[in-house]
């Protein structure tokens, strides 16, 4: 428990609310679950009707405000259900690859590219399949822009579960064993509550980001064909195309609104749950914790739902699965199983071998001109990566620092930057071109503000993080020995950060050059405005269909990414690792 | 013997290099578990008890031998029983409450039953109240206390413990030792036999009915004698302090090995000298360790009892061992019968200011410690006097498992700076000699 000192605000249970007697509470919350029930299938039948209905090539995007409410349902809506595929996916394929030496051997390496490769070049590739999959359903493009969402958000997920798997500790693991659980209590009771935290934190970072592909993909043009999705992100660019100034506020508002909404009843709440799952000798003393949780427990329903059927569903289970380890533990490997596996694996490879035949071909196809378009492009990328970087540093060091040293202001500043972050930078493209272009200046150096757009936070929260773990000893030696103010940044402020500044730079710069696909190349209205640049090769192969330069562009993009991860990031890890960390 | 519960018959581990050169860390060895006893498996840190542990159980598979249950010979897990471990390996997540009621989940039991068999036995720890509590809620020794409920709440045929009062302090463990105790002898428990491993001395002496020691590299058992003191057994008495000055006395000669003051039951010897290594383990002490150590020894006139000094010293056997295994290394003391005692190169070293014991130290170690002449010669062969440290890794790669190597080298590196044998860099991973190397390292001030 919290001691009553650090009680965080709660906006329920004291006040003017506390009048009312904890009976009528309850019953408040109650029929408050049994609304948004309501209003959530609601919701779903509304969005499967417009799904299964007819494929409309030229859906008219509103812009009228009371439009908004449902955009933002089906925002959310494929951002929930990729997630959900993105969580099933991640059990599957971390569980394989922690239990199976074998496939670990292919399957981690296989992440790390996964991750280096800009998700929105597969834009193209996946609408064209899924609309082909299902031509006369509108079903066809929202599944395109789902899977999108979920190959932006799965792979880190993924990591992180197969990580947690492998670094249980090896006495739990011998305690689970000798008791004999079944693989389910293995799981439930073991592997899953230990990923938990992990697990949360990468969901959070996940759903973030799928924000920023969804509203990069509800509206975009492949050839001749004119993809739109209803929903926040086509509103904003819509809005922005017209130069609507008005609704683009609302637009804005609204986006704010559902991120904060969701932050509050999603992942506050998971969080201060998940707090029971760290691993750690004592408990610590300032615990997360969070209004919509407190009362969900405090819901009479629930609480009759989780003894009624949650407890009886769960008992059974175990039951079931331990009887059945109990009774198949000498049962020996199925000889025709591990004939399936393998010539399943051996399709896979011959897959696998045809298909990077067919891109080499495909690549071949490219004349030198365009290979030194790409080659160029690349470096003007770089160049832009590296100064939305620079910039993106030489203002959140200074600041970071100070919010770091000093709680009163972290008070403050810490909400509002969560917010500000928590707005995808796509979503404030549009707007901030037609800023850029009223001011005056082209998109060549206008990509790098897009770039620092949606980079800069990662940079601002870890320089926070960082300044706040100095520990406060270093800090009065410093100002015992009378360190002036370049000492003290020179000894004390930049290796004590160094560590997380790497951290927050690794995942601008990956950010950076995701981003320059959307960045570099841009569609307002009938005006393309683009520049010198990777991600505007990549998005001008897709506009125009140009197959073999968009695959041999995002190889490229994927190459120097890795190259610049085992090249720089990591050598800058190691040093951070052995150098610069605070624990001796 | 048919009463015989778990027999380990020729068990090894070792591990096969790429190059095929073997490291043995279990040689073969015959152990078993005997009804109504309780077992100590008693050996210096890092000489494979608890990997010996594990195979006992079933957890770990061993290189070559068999483990036999009941006579049978079993190729997984041995069925019922149970672990107490060292670092508890409770489930954070799980109140006390399903913590103990996990191992019978998995055996079925259906929750009714269950919860009865579980309540009965936090109340048999002494943990009734603490039901609904989460472990983090939980002091060290009341965490131990779950540990063993959840390990008793499967009525375990063998009860093992993996150094299960290491990780608490001293009288939370002697109090919970004595709880065992008690509950052994009252038969409360529902186990037949007991088996710990520990590298605790006196608790061994005070909780065994049998003491099975284990020597280092690879672990071979040593000796195996009963204790026929009867229980409870006083720490102060004559018979108790011969038994702890007899174990002082094998562990601190590997070739000899002294009558037993009981009755021996088998001496599974070590009659053979072992074969001469190239590189001799270096007993993990630090320099500075060794200097304390000697100078107290002069303040006792020079000799003591092993036993007396750890007592003196507060100290586990495994943390004196080294320090006082180092000292005779450097031949700065001699060990007789349990007994040290300094030897005049030790007197000069104890009584010298600090920059003449650095060169005692680098006479002393460059005389006995083979690996660092070694790098002494190697550094003054090369023209830029450094090497990378793999060098030396892999020479110690040939002789030890992968974390003993690791061991060793940071205990080289610890001699080998403190000597001013060479320096070393850290992040370049380069060994050099301080004055006469062109390649120091300038570094920004730190």
């Amino acid at each position: 428990m919290a001691s009553p000192a650090r009680q965080p605000i709660r906006i329920f249970g004291k006040g003017p609310w506390s009048l009312l007697p904890a009976q009528t509470w309850s019953v408040l919350t109650d029929l408050f679950l049994f609304a948004g029930g309501l209003a959530f299938f609601y919701g779903i039948l509304v969005l499967a009707r417009s799904w299964f209905g007819p494929f409309n090539p030229h859906v008219e995007i509103s812009r009228d405000a009371s439009h908004l409410p449902l955009y933002a349902a089906y925002s959310l809506l494929r951002i929930a259900i990729a997630y959900v595929l993105s969580l099933a996916f991640t059990l599957v394929y971390g569980y394989i690859a922690a239990y199976n030496a074998r496939a670990e051997r292919i399957m981690v390496p296989l992440l790390d590219i996964f991750q280096s490769i800009p998700v929105l070049s597969f834009l193209p590739g996946v609408m064209l399949a899924m609309v082909a999959l299902f031509p006369h359903r509108q079903l066809g493009v929202e599944l395109g822009a789902i899977l999108l969402i979920f190959t932006g958000q799965v792979w880190n997920m993924a990591f992180s579960f197969y990580s947690s798997l492998k670094s249980i500790p090896r006495d739990m693991r011998e305690a689970a064993k000798i008791a004999g659980f079944s693989w389910y209590q293995r799981f439930v009771q073991l592997e899953l509550p230990y990923s938990a935290i992990g697990l949360v934190w990468n969901s959070m970072m996940s759903v973030a980001g799928g924000w920023f592909f969804l509203m990069a993909c509800e509206m975009f043009v492949l050839g001749s064909n004119d993809f739109r999705l209803p929903g926040l992100g086509s509103y904003l660019q819509t809005a922005a195309g017209a130069g609507d100034t008005q609704a683009i506020v609302w637009g804005i508002a609204t986006m704010i609104a559902v991120i904060v909404l969701i932050d509050q009843i999603v992942w506050r709440p998971v969080i201060a749950w998940s707090e029971k799952f760290k691993v750690e000798q004592v408990e610590s003393s300032d615990a997360p914790r969070s209004w919509f949780l407190d009362l969900m427990q405090s819901s009479r329903l629930l609480v009759r739902f989780r003894k009624r059927v949650l407890h009886p569903v769960r008992e059974r289970l175990s039951l079931h699965f331990a009887s059945q380890h109990i009774s198949g533990e000498a049962s020996p490997p199925q000889p025709w199983k591990v004939w399936l596996g393998r010539i399943i694996a051996a399709l896979a490879m011959l897959a696998v071998i045809y298909a990077s035949v067919r891109a080499i071909g495909m690549m071949t196809e490219l004349g030198r001109s365009e290979y030194r378009q790409i080659a160029e492009g690349a470096m003007a990328t770089f160049g832009r990566v590296l100064i939305a970087l620079l910039l993106g540093s030489l203002w959140t060091i200074p600041v970071g620092v100070a919010i770091g040293f000093s709680p009163r202001l972290a008070r403050i500043a810490q909400p509002l930057a969560q917010i500000a972050a928590s707005v995808p930078a796509t979503a404030l493209f549009p707007v901030v071109l037609l800023l850029l272009i009223r001011i005056g200046g082209g998109l060549g150096l206008g990509s790098v503000v897009l770039l620092l757009l949606g980079t800069q936070w990662y940079i601002l929260f870890n320089v926070i993080a960082g300044a706040m773990a100095i520990p406060t000893d270093l800090k009065e030696a410093a100002a015992l020995f009378k360190f002036n103010s370049g000492q003290r940044w020179r000894r004390l402020i930049l290796p004590g950060i160094f560590p997380y500044l790497v951290t927050g730079l690794v995942t601008a710069s990956g950010g950076a050059w995701n981003a320059s696909i959307v960045a570099e190349y841009f569609r307002l209205k009938d005006h393309t405005y683009t520049t010198l640049g990777l991600g505007a090769t990549i998005s001008r192969a897709t506009d125009s269909g140009n197959f073999p330069l968009l695959l041999a562009s995002t190889v490229m993009m994927a190459l120097v990414v890795v190259m610049v991860n085992r090249l720089v990031w990591r050598r800058m890890y190691r040093l951070a690792s052995s150098r610069y960390t605070l624990d001796i | 013997m048919p009463d015989v519960i778990i027999q380990a018959r020729g068990v090894e581990k070792y591990y096969t290099q790429p190059d095929g050169n073997r490291i043995e860390v279990i040689a073969p060895t015959d152990l078993e578990v005997l009804p109504a006893q309780i077992v100590a498996l008693l050996g210096p840190s890092g000489s494979g008890k608890s990997t010996l542990l594990r195979i006992l159980t079933g957890l770990s598979k061993p290189s070559a031998g068999h483990v036999l249950w009941h006579g049978q010979t079993m190729d997984g897990q041995i069925p019922n029983v149970s672990i107490v471990f060292q670092s508890f390996a409770l489930f954070p997540w799980l109140t006390v409450l399903d913590n103990v009621e996990a191992p019978l989940v998995a055996r079925s039991v259906g929750a009714v039953e269950r919860h009865k068999r579980a309540l009965r036995m936090i109340d048999t720890v002494g943990l009734d109240g603490f039901e609904t509590a989460y472990p983090k809620e939980l002091s060290g020794g009341m965490k131990q206390r779950v540990g063993f409920a959840r390990a008793l709440v499967v009525e375990p045929e063998v009860l093992f413990m993996d150094e299960p009062f290491s990780a608490l302090d001293v009288l939370t463990a002697e109090n919970l030792r004595s709880e065992l105790l008690e509950l052994w002898l009252s038969k409360k428990m529902p186990t037949k036999a007991i088996f710990i491993v520990t590298h605790n001395i006196e608790e061994a002496v005070l909780l065994a009915d049998r003491v099975i020691v284990l020597g280092r590299n690879p672990a071979r058992v040593r000796a195996d004698f009963r204790i026929d003191i009867p229980h409870y057994r006083d720490r102060k008495a004559p018979r108790f302090l011969a038994y702890v000055d007899y174990i002082y006395k094998i562990l601190t000669r590997p070739m000899e090995v002294a009558e037993a003051p009981g009755k021996s039951v088998a001496m599974s010897g070590d009659g053979q000298p072992r074969e001469r290594t190239k590189f001799q383990m270096l007993p993990h002490a630090r320099p500075g360790g060794i200097a304390g150590f000697l100078e107290l020894l002069v303040d006792r006139s020079g000799r003591d009892d092993l036993y007396k000094l750890a007592e003196q010293l507060s100290m586990d056997a495994d943390d004196l061992l080294p320090i006082v295994e180092a000292a005779e290394l450097l031949g700065f003391a001699v060990l007789r019968e349990g007994d040290v005692e300094i030897t005049p190169d030790g007197r000069t070293f104890a009584e010298a200011d600090i920059q003449s014991q650095k060169a005692i130290f680098r006479e002393a170690a460059l005389k006995h410690v083979a690996i660092l002449r070694l790098i002494e010669n190697t550094l003054h062969a090369k023209r830029d006097h450094a090497i990378g440290e793999e060098f030396f890794r892999d020479i110690l790669d040939e002789h030890f498992s992968a974390g003993e190597m690791e061991r060793q080298f940071e205990t080289v590196l610890n001699w080998g700076r403190y000597a001013e044998i060479f320096d070393y860099d850290s992040e370049s991973g380069r060994l050099f000699h301080r004055e006469d190397s062109d390649v120091l390292p300038v570094k920004e001030e730190a």
